[in-house]
C-alpha cells in the first residue's frame, strides 16, 4: 500500500449539510490555497523520502533572502506555510505540482492535525477536570486547588507528568478517522464530518487515515491539477 | 461576507427551497414530510411562530400550538429537506422578536392581534 502525501489546508469553520434523508451532518470546511510541491527529499540525498508542500501566498518582502532562494529553485511563489509529508517511493511528486481537493474522495477517512486554540494558564479543574476541594468542612482558600500530588517519604518526589495547573492549548493535536463528506475541486474545498483542531483561519494538515484502509478510488500518487484538467 | 457564509449561501441555493417571508407572531402551516413504513406523506403542523434564528444554513424557527390542551413547540430547520413547504396563514402584530411570554399564557391573553399594515415586501409586490 503506497503512502500518499497529505495536504495543507486552512480551516474556514464549521457548518452543517443536509443528507438526502434530511438528517444533519456537522462538517468542518477546509480550504486549499495554492498547495504546491516545493521540495523533495530522497533516500540517496536525505536518508528518507518525503515531499515538502507549501500553501498560501507570502509577500515577497516578508520572506528572507535564503528562503526566497529556496522558492526560486523550485520555481514557485513564496508560501505562507511549509510542511513535509513522508511518502513511499512510488508516491513522490514533481516539484511545482499543484494539488487539488480531488486528492481525497468522499467517504474516505482522514486524520487532521492542527494547532489547538490557546487557553492560557489554566487550573487543574479546568485543564484536567479535577473535582477540586470541598466547599466547606474546613477547606480554606484552596477550593479549586488540585490537592495532593504524590506520596510521602516514599517515593519522596512528585512523579513526572503529574497533572497540574499550567499552560493549556497551542499544542499540535491530531484528530483521527474523520470522514470526508464531500470535496469541491474547483473551489478547493474539503468537507470533513466533525470538528478539527485549531481556530478558524488556522492551518491544518490532512493525511490519509492511518487506521483505515485507503479506498481504491483515491488517486495515486496524488490528486494533481494537471491530471484533473 | 466571509468564505464560510459564501459557502452556506451556495448550499442554500443548491437546496432550491423557496422560503416565504415570515416572522414571530405569524401563524404558519408547516408541511412536513413523514415516512410511515415505506410510504412518504405530507403532514401539516399549524401554529404560531414564536422565534426565528438566523444563522445561514443552520437557521431555524419555532412553532408553538396548543394540542389537546397541551402546549407543543417544534423547532424546524429552515432549510431542511424534510420540510415540504411553509405557508403563512395570518400575520401577527407583535413587538418582540422572541414570544416566549406566550408559554405562560392561555386562551384570551395568548392571542396575537393581526397585522393590518402590510409588510414591506408585500407592499412592494402590490406597487
Amino acid at each position: 500500500m503506497p503512502k500518499r502525501t497529505g495536504l495543507i489546508a486552512r480551516k474556514l469553520g464549521m457548518t452543517r449539510l443536509f443528507a438526502q434523508d434530511g438528517s444533519h451532518v456537522p462538517v468542518t470546511v477546509l480550504q486549499l490555497d495554492q498547495c504546491q510541491v516545493v521540495g523533495v527529499r530522497t533516500k540517496d540525498k536525505d536518508g528518507y523520502t518525503a515531499v515538502q508542500l507549501g500553501a498560501g501566498k507570502a509577500k515577497v518582502k516578508n520572506v528572507t533572502k535564503p528562503v526566497r532562494g529556496h522558492y526560486a529553485k523550485a520555481k514557485v511563489e513564496p508560501k505562507k506555510k511549509l510542511v513535509e509529508f513522508r511518502v513511499s517511493d512510488d508516491a513522490v511528486l514533481d516539484i511545482g505540482a499543484e494539488l487539488t481537493a480531488s486528492h481525497y474522495v468522499a467517504g474516505q477517512f482522514v486524520d487532521v492535525a492542527g494547532i489547538s486554540i490557546g487557553k492560557g494558564f489554566a487550573g487543574a479543574m479546568r485543564r484536567w477536570n479535577f473535582a477540586g476541594l470541598e466547599a466547606s468542612h474546613g477547606v480554606s482558600i484552596s477550593h479549586r486547588s488540585h490537592g495532593s500530588t504524590g506520596g510521602r517519604q516514599d517515593p519522596g518526589r512528585t512523579f513526572k507528568n503529574k497533572k497540574m495547573a499550567g499552560h493549556w492549548g497551542v499544542d499540535r493535536v491530531t484528530t483521527q478517522n474523520l470522514k470526508v463528506v464531500a470535496t469541491d475541486a474547483d473551489k478547493g474545498l474539503i468537507m470533513v464530518c466533525g470538528s478539527v483542531p485549531g481556530p478558524e483561519g488556522g492551518w491544518v494538515e490532512i493525511t490519509d487515515a492511518v487506521k483505515r484502509k485507503l479506498p481504491k478510488e483515491a488517486p495515486l500518487p496524488a490528486g494533481l491539477k494537471q491530471a484533473a484538467a | 461576507m466571509n468564505m464560510l457564509q459564501t459557502f452556506e449561501k451556495e448550499e442554500i441555493a443548491k437546496l432550491g427551497r423557496a422560503v416565504p417571508e415570515f416572522g414571530p407572531g405569524d401563524t404558519l402551516r408547516v408541511n412536513v414530510k413523514v415516512i410511515e413504513g415505506t410510504r412518504e406523506r405530507v403532514q401539516a403542523y399549524e401554529g404560531v411562530c414564536i422565534a426565528r434564528k438566523s444563522a445561514g444554513l443552520s437557521s431555524n424557527f419555532t412553532v408553538r400550538k396548543i394540542s389537546f390542551g397541551e402546549g407543543v413547540e417544534r423547532v424546524f430547520p429552515l432549510y431542511s429537506p424534510r420540510i415540504d413547504s411553509i405557508e403563512v396563514i395570518r400575520r401577527g402584530d407583535v413587538r418582540r422578536a422572541k414570544l416566549y411570554y406566550l408559554r405562560g399564557r392561555r386562551g384570551k391573553s395568548a392571542r396575537i392581534v393581526e397585522k393590518t399594515t402590510p409588510t414591506q415586501s408585500a407592499a412592494a409586490e402590490k406597487a
